[in-house]
């Protein structure tokens, strides 16, 4: 697996803000991700779906050039803006990288109450993304910024609080600041990997709506990763749905979620209580999807999802080939899926 | 904050005055008769009896702890049972000397631990930070005492680079002072360092882990900067409680290499004491160390506060 | 993740949504070092009860200070003794000093330790602050004291170093404690009325015990360093009795002529006390993988 360098058909679009192609990460004898391939648009917001162990973070750790230690990356991925001459960001050094993130784009994680620098006030910790990348001109300057961006995100008396350290504030007040952090300098890509999974159900409507209103007013493409599907219903205009490593299934959410094609998209979706819900509310009549996430690297050859599907055959063994289901802007991986028992309209 | 600091003051009274009890119980009460201890058993009766109305041993207990607390507290703890030399002048001559080896000795340990300790952690996949580390473990095995022998085997027996052993003051002799610091100082400070650069080590390690560091990093840090501008403070806190225990090891450790590298310092004081059976003076040398011990967990406890808001408003 | 309160109305539900990673208890290398090293010298020290190259503690018609040869492996001392028995008989003191001031610790440790983790009232803050002071004495500091009251001896060593350790066994053994008592099988047991030393003998001690093994391993390091310092100083060990501290301090006089005398005994100390450290750290890491590195 080594960085081979794609130059030109692949990032033929020009509006996509983020191209990732054939992106694919393992540790030295364990592949975790298998050519991973999409792209996003300017104010696209497009949702990373699947089960813990799928693959999700990692894509977004890969996109972000901070994968831990020990596992490397190979394809290619590009950011449009503010990117030199749209290198391959996985073949540009450290140095450079760094200049990317947290300008050109940036992430919010999931747990927000140790993400932030507990011996350090939080107004800092936002000056800083905006002093390290010089886009204010002074620590005056900064700071002034700071209260306009924790204005920004809902926070109440930003000036007191922007002097407080984070042991103080609660996990939803946190995030905010941490959203405040990845929205400073106005990035061209949000990352968020399940932003609101670790907040209070109520925190949590009002969290996304700012993420939402954030990348909005900045015209900013999002890549928005979490296992809660009415999340990515009411958040995203296109989803990806990810399995072992691998995306199985891509399209617009309503189409989708509607009328799913893979096997695995249609157990996670029979699984929550998005569809169909009326005639069982509890959470234990829902169906599950037999069997659990194998453990890193032991997903079966061919179809990584056939040792958990009802529907496999044969010809499930062999890795099934990406099937458009049919137009759109962003291209054929962004609508379509990879399964040759599809449920849903026909069978191709 | 102001709160919590006054807490731990009183605490540090309430130990240093349990700390007296004991040390004054244990010297005085447990062996029941210091002046016979003194003297030997080879004294008349009428010696002894002598000794202990001179020096007030047979009042009650109580007063007599009053009273050398009050000599304590006034800085005069008493002249000795058979020289009648005073106490106090002694340790503060000696102290002195021993404060120079302990803070050479800690400041030399910090400069050679923090450095090391920080790149065993971030490298501590690699050969290095392995080899490192490795040699630190063999560090913490090696007792000052046997460091200072074998520094005198080589650097003043075969080399005679420098003398083997004694003392003069900074003042008068500043060259042969610094000639006689060396290697004391050294091997005080080789196996604190191989102590103090695991637990930065391992400090570092834990902080590399943390979720913040990646926050940081998603900002734009590159990853050095990232540990110095996020990581080191809170790798400090962990730090900062071994430093205060390697300092109290250290101030115990000089007794023995004292002793190693014939230096007229508390721990030769207190070890002649203890061969002449001084007790007097062994209690105040006793707990001049433990004061001292005290004192530097309460520095510790006080740097916490400085170091974590998070320690300034949780309640205890 | 699982400690929402509430979940929220659409999320996926799997049987298994935390992989378990199998873990291998592999023994890592500082445990299989430190094991063997530690074994080596307790074979040694039993060794010595049965057989030396020498009669022990005898003064051989050899010539003293003897450098490494084929008749004494390790050489003679000033006093025409053989070093390698000197050794070999040296480490039954050294083990016997550990085990008795870790013993000592252990025993008076690890029930204060619990008494202050199950008490949590005035009694577990008293034996804690207690605990504290005690903590202000260093082992060799506690170990000149008792030399100087009842004059320096290998038994008065053992229990000095022994009282010294006590506050580092019932720290570390409360710490432990305290998260037992918030398990719910030991919140059960209080509710169905046990008595408490039943849930301190049936619960806690065994979930502590881990704890304290490791504590004595370092605990033993620790001691063996100790009782070098204090024979050194001639408040350990007499003169007469092999002790590595003791060939220390007799060989400093001689460091030119004969270095090795002190470098050979200088070594086993320092082997023996990595050899502890190692054990106690590699079992810590075999215990609880998760804590790997530290």
């Amino acid at each position: 697996m080594t960085a081979r360098p794609v130059e030109t058909e692949a990032v033929a679009d020009e509006h996509a803000v983020l191209s990732v192609d054939n992106l694919s990460v393992g540790a030295r004898h364990t592949p975790l991700l298998h050519d991973v391939s999409f792209t996003i648009g300017r104010g696209e917001r497009v949702g990373l779906i699947g089960e813990s162990g799928s693959g999700k973070s990692l894509t977004a750790l890969a996109v972000m050039g901070l994968l831990p230690e020990g596992l490397q990356a190979s394809g290619d991925v590009r950011l449009s803006a503010r990117t030199p001459a749209r290198r391959n960001l996985l073949g540009v050094g450290e140095r450079e990288m760094a200049r990317v993130r947290g300008d050109g784009m940036s992430m919010v994680f999931q747990e927000p109450m140790t993400a932030l620098n507990p011996t350090m006030r939080v107004g800092d910790q936002v000056a800083e993304v905006m002093l390290l990348h010089r886009t204010q001109p002074s620590r005056a300057a900064a700071r002034r910024r700071v209260v306009e961006l924790l204005e920004k995100v809902d926070l109440p008396d930003p000036a007191h609080l922007a002097r407080s350290y984070p042991h103080e504030l609660s996990g939803g007040q946190r995030q905010r600041v941490v959203l405040a952090i990845a929205l400073a300098n106005d990035p061209a890509l949000l990352i968020c990997d399940e932003p609101t999974t670790a907040l209070d159900v109520t925190v949590q409507a009002t969290v996304l709506d700012l993420v939402v209103r954030g990348v909005e007013a900045r015209h900013a493409a999002m890549l928005f990763i979490t296992h809660d599907l009415g999340v990515v219903a009411t958040v995203c205009e296109r989803v990806l749905v990810m399995y072992g490593g691998r995306i199985v299934e891509a399209g617009p959410v309503q189409e989708v979620f509607a009328d799913p094609r893979h096997r695995y998209t249609q157990g996670l979706i029979g699984a929550s209580d998005l569809t169909g819900a009326e005639g069982r509310r509890g959470r234990a009549a829902l169906p599950t999807i037999p069997g659990s996430v194998p453990p890193a690297g032991r997903f079966p050859e061919g179809c990584v999802f056939r040792t958990r599907c009802a529907h496999a055959t044969q010809r499930c063994e062999t890795l099934p080939p990406w099937v458009p289901r049919g137009p759109h802007p962003a291209g054929e991986t962004a609508y379509g899926h990879a399964c040759v028992h599809p449920a849903g309209g026909g069978t191709t | 904050m102001l709160l919590r600091f006054l807490h731990r003051l009183m605490v540090l009274v309430a130990s240093v005055a349990a700390a007296s009890v004991v040390v004054f119980a244990f010297m005085r009460v447990l062996p029941g008769d210091p002046a016979r201890v003194a003297l030997g058993i080879n004294a008349s009766e009428q010696a002894v009896a002598q000794l202990r109305e001179q020096f007030g041993l047979d009042r009650p207990v109580l007063v007599q702890y009053l009273d050398w607390v009050g000599g304590l507290l006034t800085l005069d703890p008493g002249i000795e049972f058979v020289s009648k030399a005073a106490i106090g002048p002694q340790i503060a001559d000696r102290l002195q000397v021993t404060l120079w080896l302990v803070v050479c000795a800690m400041v030399l340990a910090l400069v050679l631990a923090l450095p090391v300790g920080i790149w065993m952690a971030v490298r501590h996949r690699h050969w290095d930070g392995v080899v490192l580390s490795a040699l630190s473990q063999v560090g913490v095995a090696v007792p000052a005492f046997l460091a200072g022998i074998v520094l005198i085997s080589v650097f003043a027996v075969r080399l005679g680079w420098v003398p083997s052993g004694g003392w003069v003051v900074p003042a008068e002799d500043p060259v042969g002072f610094l000639q006689r610091l060396a290697l004391p100082v050294v091997s005080l400070s080789l196996v604190q360092a191989a102590v103090l650069a695991r637990y930065v080590r391992s400090a570092v390690l834990d902080v590399l882990r943390e979720d913040f560091l990646r926050t940081a990093r998603a900002k734009g840090l590159r990853p050095v900067q990232a540990l110095v501008r996020h990581g080191l403070r809170n790798a400090a806190v962990p730090v900062v409680t071994v430093l205060g225990l390697q300092l109290a090891t250290l101030l115990i450790g000089a007794v023995v290499i004292e002793r190693v590298f014939v230096i007229p310092g508390l721990g030769s004081l207190l070890l002649d004491s203890v061969a002449k059976r001084e007790l007097l003076t062994v209690q105040a040398v006793v707990m001049v160390l433990v004061v001292a011990v005290l004192f530097i967990n309460f520095v510790v406890d006080v740097l916490y506060l400085v170091i974590d808001p998070r320690l300034r408003t949780a309640p205890r | 993740m699982s400690e929402m309160q509430g979940a929220p109305a659409a999320q996926v539900v799997t049987p298994d949504d935390t992989t378990p990673r199998p873990r291998g208890r592999a023994l890592n290398p500082s445990l299989l070092i430190g094991g063997a090293i530690v074994a080596a010298i307790v074979l040694l020290a039993l060794l010595s009860y049965v057989w030396t190259p020498w009669p022990p503690m005898r003064v051989l018609p050899v010539e003293p200070y003897q450098t490494p040869n084929a008749e004494h492996w390790l050489g003679t001392d000033r006093l025409r003794r053989d070093v390698l028995t000197q050794i070999l008989v040296g480490a039954r003191t050294t083990l016997y000093v550990g085990l008795v001031a870790v013993g000592v610790a252990a025993v008076v440790g690890v029930p204060l330790g619990i008494l202050a983790a199950m008490s949590p009232g005035w009694l577990g803050q008293l034996v804690m602050r207690a605990n504290d002071v005690l903590l202000a004495f260093p082992a060799l500091l506690l170990a000149i004291m008792f030399a100087a009251l009842y004059g320096g001896s290998t038994r008065v060593a053992m229990i000095a170093i022994g009282i010294a350790t006590i506050p580092a066994f019932a720290r570390i053994t409360r710490s432990g404690a305290l998260g037992v008592m918030k398990t719910e099988y030991v919140v059960a047991a209080r509710a169905a009325g046990r008595s408490p030393l039943g849930i301190a003998w049936r619960h806690v001690l065994p979930n502590v015990a881990g704890l304290v093994i490791v504590q004595a391993s370092v605990s033993f390091a620790i001691a063996i360093l100790a009782e070098a310092a204090l024979a050194y100083l001639g408040l350990g060990t007499p003169t007469g009795q092999a002790s590595w501290g003791r060939m220390l301090f007799e060989a400093q006089t001689t460091l030119r002529s004969a270095p090795h005398l002190a470098l050979i005994p200088g070594a086993a100390i320092a082997l023996s006390v990595l050899g502890f450290n190692l054990f106690g750290d590699g079992l810590r890491d075999w215990l609880d993988p998760r804590l790997e590195n530290r």
